[in-house]
């Protein structure tokens, strides 16, 4: 049987996140086909058609789905989900937001967050802020799971799939898309940069963070920061990388004034290489470093700066 | 309106957990234990509401063993009115947990149903969603603001790119996120007096609940280590270090 994606959109364009779905879905055996739901949503289902080992794309183009309002969205796709053998979504906020609702109306248990698949029914999962990693196995008909996006490759845009027009099935009509604040930035996402320099409570301030974003610029890299700094104020929600907050692993993770929590490390463990700057040699983001920098960041960061 | 809680006693956030060396699980036996912290969070916007006048009672369950009573305990002592324990020594999966939880709903018939948004034992994710889904009503995962007016709530949800606000139809669930309130410590006297506030105990069969495990967890292993770095004396060395050994710069 074929397995199912939800793509994450915003309509005009597909989220680099679906392409690691989909290379986590080619290990499941069985055709894979992605359902873009949205409104004007073709420029997205079109990129969805381009990644290498998508068979075919389901578009259902309403108003309803515009804003990927959980309670509609849930409701299409458990209307396709007889036909499928897993229905799967990247673990970001969309595909976390409706895939419960999916199981829940399937009669069907979840499995969030997938880092391997060792069998069609057999996964691991990071449990315990990745402190273990549990391997569970499902006997449910239809298998419906999110996926850890840093654990998969993305699929690569070789591929030519047909788009398909699909109808959209009746609204729930239990909620309405008031208003969104989305982050403006120049620099590359978060969970797909290359690079990312992270500040923590460390940095004092929002204002002192645009001693990162220097170097973030210098390096093309994304800006992250610790819960300790979101919490107080510094940057905004979006900026969080942790166990409830983004997860990265990015070829380069730099950690400046941030003291390591394991909620934290949870988000960025993953990292190929790590570097961490604090003053305080005894902080445990020493303990996952590759290369670890025992200094005053305000004197630090500048200098860095210069040096790349 | 009432609102009901549901709360999980979980390992401590701050415990540094260990697996089991026949990998069936994590080591549970003397470790502390406390309330999920995003139910701490979830009972704290409840007495909020109350307190403004918009919520008349509070409810909190927990679906666990027997000593998720000092978990309901501490709800209570936050401001929560009464609780219920469902009380199972089963590992419970969030689909049962959303069925327990729609079975009370039934009974006690909330306004709200507020609950955290992940417990940070197994990281699922899904019991809010998923009891919205059972229920038919619209779910507002992820909340940093919660703002009931008539009967509907608007939403301010955390999402990858920023905020979001959605309005949903009353009764709705919500999960809430880290930063929709800092949840007070409870006082001495109402720790005192929520002891003597009621706390009833019933079994997932009595509401006519199978919690059966679906999911057969074939083992629990630890993560892979990150070998230890070294250190760096200064910045110069930093960034020789990742541009010719790391070759990442």
């Amino acid at each position: 049987m074929p397995i199912l994606i939800l793509a994450d959109h915003d309509n005009a364009s597909l989220k680099p996140a679906t392409a690691h779905a989909v290379t986590a879905a080619t290990k499941l055996g069985g055709d894979v086909h992605i359902l873009v739901a949205g409104r004007n949503a073709a420029p997205a289902a079109e990129q969805a058609a381009k990644l290498a080992g998508v068979a075919k794309v389901l578009l259902a183009d309403d108003a309803a789905y515009e804003h990927a309002l959980a309670e509609p969205v849930a409701a299409l796709l458990v209307s396709l989900a007889s036909g499928y053998s897993h229905v799967l979504a990247a673990a970001t906020s969309a595909g976390k937001n409706v895939l419960p609702r999916v199981a829940a109306l399937l009669d069907v248990a979840m499995i969030s967050d997938i880092t391997a698949v060792v069998a069609a029914d057999t996964f691991e999962r990071p449990i315990y802020a990745g402190n273990a990693v549990a391997t569970v196995q499902s006997t449910d008909p239809v298998k419906v799971i999110t996926v850890r996006t840093t654990a998969f490759e993305a699929a690569p845009a070789t591929g030519s799939a047909t788009v398909e027009s699909i109808a959209a099935v009746a609204d729930p009509a239990l909620s309405g898309f008031i208003s969104a604040e989305l982050s403006k930035s120049e620099r590359p996402e978060l969970t797909s940069a290359r690079i990312v320099i992270s500040g923590g409570r460390g940095m004092q301030s929002g204002d002192n963070f645009h001693l990162l974003e220097g170097i973030a610029d210098k390096l093309g890299a994304a800006v992250g920061a610790s819960r300790a700094a979101v919490d107080a104020g510094f940057v905004p929600n979006d900026y969080q990388v942790g166990q409830t907050g983004k997860i990265v692993a990015p070829d380069l993770y730099v950690a400046v004034g941030i003291s390591g929590a394991i909620q934290h490390l949870a988000g960025m463990k993953d990292s190929k290489v790590i570097v961490a700057i604090n003053k305080d040699e005894e902080a445990p983001i020493f303990q996952v470093a590759d290369y670890g920098l025992v200094a005053d960041l305000f004197k630090a960061l500048p200098e860095l700066q210069q040096a790349i | 309106m009432k609102i009901l809680c549901a709360v999980k006693r979980v390992v401590d956030y701050n415990v540094k957990i260990r697996v089991k060396t026949d990998q069936s699980g994590v080591e549970t036996s003397n470790v502390k234990f406390s309330m999920n912290p995003f139910d701490e969070i979830a009972v704290e916007e409840a007495v909020r509401l109350k307190e403004a006048g918009t919520a008349t009672e509070i409810v909190v369950v927990s679906v666990g063993p027997t000593q998720a009573q000092e978990t309901l305990r501490t709800a209570l002592a936050m401001g929560a009115d009464r609780a219920i324990l469902v009380q199972t020594d089963v590992t419970t999966e969030p689909l049962a947990v959303a069925k327990v939880l729609k079975a009370l709903v039934g009974k006690e018939a909330p306004g709200l149903v507020i609950l955290g948004k992940q417990a940070i034992d197994d990281d699922c994710n899904q019991t809010g969603q998923m009891l919205a889904a059972l229920l038919g009503w619209g779910q507002g995962t992820f909340a940093s603001k919660v703002a009931p007016a008539g009967d509907a709530v608007a939403v301010t949800r955390e999402i990858d790119g920023g905020l979001e606000v959605v309005s949903l139809k009353l009764p709705a669930v919500v999960t809430a996120d880290l930063r929709l309130n800092e949840p007070r410590y409870a006082s001495l006297p109402n720790i005192m007096k929520a002891k003597k506030k009621p706390l009833e105990t019933v079994t997932p069969d009595s509401l006519g609940v199978d919690v059966t495990p679906r999911l057969k967890t074939v083992k629990v292993a630890e993560p892979a280590k990150r070998q230890a770095g070294i250190k760096v004396p200064d910045v110069a060395t930093l960034v020789d270090k990742l541009k010719t050994e790391a070759r990442v710069i």
